[in-house]
């Protein structure tokens, strides 16, 4: 029986790559661990190897295609002693849809373009390119780099690995390995040594390959970083970005998928933001690298690879403190951040259709929290429903509801409702991690209940 | 070969104190004598206010281990750093900075060097290149890495002075520091102060080598043993490995010392015994040797140095009467120095 070869994922949120080049041809004979050919992604360019043995029946996926799907078929193999007719029962397929990452690719998928509302920093007339998360945090960084000669970044593989999630791309080749450098895994102690570095008058970007590891860190980046200045009376500026992934990605277990933003949103010293967009990757965190104190800047793994809009304005800054209305309804506010964003966004789509008007806010900055943006917004909705990936208790949405209690109790007219992942660490299998994260349903649900709709 | 490859029985060598002393001048020994009771005098200050009830919180005096900061900052030049954890009063006295600013943060008070918000663990002075005054035990170890990692990037020729505790070498941190000094070769001399005790606990109840001189080896920092309590075997010690970390990168000196009180001063130290103190300060107190060899060479006489003692008296005196009516820091101030207003 002839052997299928299928594309394979490169990693688990992948859907679809680029077969750039065939390295056997049809009726070559191979053996297990050849190279047959290789295939690439945004992010980066693997070999595929045989696991099997014989010889090369047919090449159904020309060299140079794009958006080849995962588990597709791209060759078939024959076997010791078939010949080409053994090949007559295989039909070219579509790709069977990978079980695993299907609950996620509603959510995220790999390389989708989403279209995103301009922000009051974008005058009329403004064009926009494509790019994704990933691009635009790593413009970010480089454009920063070529005006500031004290910056420089540090972490696990951000340098000749190019970044674990590739996001320091090209970094190392620009501004060489005294500003692009690569660490022992070691996250207390790069984070120590980033603080003191910006102690003795640098701005260090610490990248931290997920904000999971930066725990091991996290006594550097609140007691030394945040808390000094203060402790010093006002001599010790910390100018630092700790950077990295921060919350659930795609089946990674407990331990590497936690939501942080709560725990740094609550310390008096720190800035914290956390994009959404391609647009907010690249205007906050060029705001992150330019400001005086230590920020804490929140990414997501699984929105690195989308594409979006982000302007053509030369040296794109935004605020940090400043929210953007993403969506604007008169019935329910949702507020939310980073992935979230994309969950009250579509959660918006459908109640548009169940004739629910939902305004949405993207925080992009959680601390200092935009408050009166929030409040706003419930003033003419008079709702709230907030979403967010980090458990429900002492969370975001705690805090946002008590902003609302402050800020717009006489305008409420129903109790706020709270969108978070499961009160549980976060399952592994497909089916338990789906039903543990947030997704748009749950949104549309809790802004029903607000709405008192069902 | 087969005999260097040949199984060896556990020989863990103890490093030998380095017997290498330097020859003070006149003015040098007298330099040492004024600077070492200089931070005794203020010590002892300090825990009389802390009795008070004038000082708040903890307070780590630093009295018996006078000799190690005096010793190394005379052999810095200007724009080495130092920064060490929260036993720090005497490196502030050490670098030069105001004892008033220093006992007034000790009290809480505006005039403090931090103006009253850090208190006697937090304190810094950017002109004195002094980074801390750090409370968590070996936090301060890679914070100094990371600032001789910016004297590196600068290539402004300066090493940091990075101090820490026989306690605080047992910190993780310690090691990723050490690994990431010598991977880069920074600028740094890490100063191992072991005064025998974390806290309460005796090294040899808390570390499986006790020989802190050696700690660097498995990432080939060199390390020496020096007697901690003789200002001039520091000073010898200190100037060859700041020139060392200048040149070539880490280096680690042990300094053998002693704190004749406790831990803190709610500390009453029952985890040793009075004789031993006893004996400390009868045969190795740093400010008698030194005082014994400007009165046996004829440098000056009792009367001389009682004369000095009287002017140090007068400026702790000083210091305690400014920290003691200076006004607290204005209510206003609960809300400033959070963050750098961009």
């Amino acid at each position: 029986m002839a052997i299928e070869i299928l594309m394979p994922a490169l990693s688990p949120t992948m859907e679809e790559g680029k077969l750039s080049t065939w390295l056997v041809k049809e009726g070559d004979t191979i053996v297990s661990g050849d190279v047959l050919c290789e295939i690439e992604t945004d992010k980066a360019t693997m070999e595929v190897e045989s696991i099997d043995e014989g010889v090369i029946g047919k090449i159904l996926i020309e060299a140079g295609t794009e958006g080849v799907l995962v588990n597709s078929v791209i060759a078939i193999l024959l076997m010791d002693g078939e010949d080409a007719s053994a090949m007559d029962d295989i039909k070219p397929q579509a790709a069977a849809p990978v079980a695993a990452a299907e609950p996620e690719a509603a959510d995220a998928p790999a390389a989708p373009v989403i279209e995103v509302p301009q922000s009051d920093e974008i005058p009329e007339g403004t064009t926009f390119k494509q790019q994704t998360v990933r691009e635009a945090l790593r413009d970010a960084m480089a454009e920063e780099m070529r005006n500031e000669e004290n910056i420089f970044i540090m972490g696990e593989e951000v340098a000749e690995y190019q970044g674990a999630y590739k996001v320091t791309q090209g970094l190392l080749e620009e501004f060489g390995a005294k500003r692009v450098i690569d660490t022992p895994i070691t996250e207390h102690g790069f984070a120590g040594l980033g603080v003191g570095a910006a102690f003795g008058g640098l701005k260090p970007v610490i990248e931290f390959m997920t904000f999971n590891f930066a725990m091991q860190a996290i006594d550097h980046i609140i007691n030394s970083a945040a808390k000094t200045l203060y402790m010093s009376g006002g001599q010790m500026g910390c100018p630092i970005v700790f950077r990295g992934p921060n919350g659930a990605a795609s089946r990674v277990g407990a331990q590497h998928s936690q939501d942080y933003t709560a725990w740094y949103a609550n310390i008096p010293g720190l800035k914290v933001v956390s994009p959404y967009s391609a647009e907010d990757a690249k205007g906050l965190l060029k705001a992150a690298m330019r400001d005086p104190n230590p920020v804490v800047f929140l990414e997501n793994e699984l929105l690195y690879g989308v594409t979006m809009d982000v302007p053509e304005i030369e040296d794109f800054v935004l605020p940090i403190g400043k929210a953007k209305i993403e969506r604007a309804g008169t019935d329910v506010t949702i507020v939310s951040h980073s992935m979230g964003v994309k969950l009250a966004l579509d959660a918006a789509e459908i109640l548009a259709e169940q004739g629910i008007s939902a305004e949405v806010v993207n925080l992009r900055t959680i601390r200092p929290l935009d408050t009166e943006t929030i409040v706003e917004s419930v003033k003419k909705t008079g709702r709230m429903v907030t979403v967010e990936e980090g458990w429900v208790r002492c969370g975001l949405g705690a805090e946002l509801t008590a902003v609302v209690m402050d800020g717009a109790f006489d305008y409420l007219d129903a109790p706020v409702a709270r969108v978070t992942s499961k009160d549980v660490p976060l399952p592994y299998a497909a089916n338990l991690e789906k039903l543990a994260l947030p997704n748009a349903n749950d949104v549309v649900a809790a802004a029903r209940k607000t709405c008192y709709a069902d | 070969m087969a005999a260097r490859a040949a199984p060896r029985k556990k020989t863990t060598k103890k490093s030998k104190v380095s017997g290498k002393i330097a020859n003070f001048s006149e003015s040098e020994e007298m330099k040492a004598y004024y600077d070492m009771l200089l931070i005794r005098r203020f010590e002892e200050k300090a825990g009389q206010l802390y009795g008070m009830g004038q000082i708040g919180g903890f307070c780590h005096l630093y009295i018996g281990q006078e000799a190690v900061v005096t010793g190394i900052n005379m052999a810095l030049t200007e724009g080495d750093q130092s920064i060490t954890a929260y036993r720090d009063h005497a490196h502030m006295l050490a670098v030069g900075l105001d004892p008033k600013g220093i006992m007034a943060e000790l009290t809480g008070r505006e005039g403090g060097l931090s103006k009253g918000k850090g208190g006697s663990m937090h304190m810094f002075s950017r002109e004195k290149h002094f980074y801390g005054g750090h409370g968590i035990v070996g936090a301060q170890v890679s914070i100094g890495t990371g600032l001789a990692f910016s004297n590196k990037f600068n290539g402004n020729g300066s090493v940091c002075i990075t101090y820490m505790g026989d306690g605080a070498s047992n910190q993780g941190q310690v090691y990723e520091s050490f690994n990431m000094a010598k991977l880069w070769n920074l600028p740094i001399v890490y100063i191992i102060e072991n005064n025998q005790y974390a806290m309460g606990t005796a090294i040899a109840r808390a570390s499986s080598q006790t020989d802190f001189s050696q700690r660097g080896v498995s990432f080939n920092i060199p390390g020496q043993k020096i007697d901690g309590m003789d200002v001039r075997a520091v000073y010898a010690a200190a100037e060859e490995a700041v020139k060392y970390a200048r040149e070539n990168g880490p280096i680690i000196l042990e300094m053998m010392t002693y704190r004749y009180r406790g831990h803190s001063m709610s500390d009453p130290a029952k985890y040793r015994s009075k004789d031993e103190v006893q004996r400390m300060r009868a045969e190795h107190d740093p400010i008698d040797q030194v005082k014994m060899r400007i009165l046996e060479g004829g440098l000056a006489t009792e009367d001389d140095l009682k004369d000095m003692d009287k002017k140090i008296r007068a400026i702790v005196t000083e210091s305690a009467d400014y920290a003691v009516n200076c006004p607290e820091p204005d209510a206003s101030e609960l809300w400033t120095d959070v963050l750098i207003e961009s």
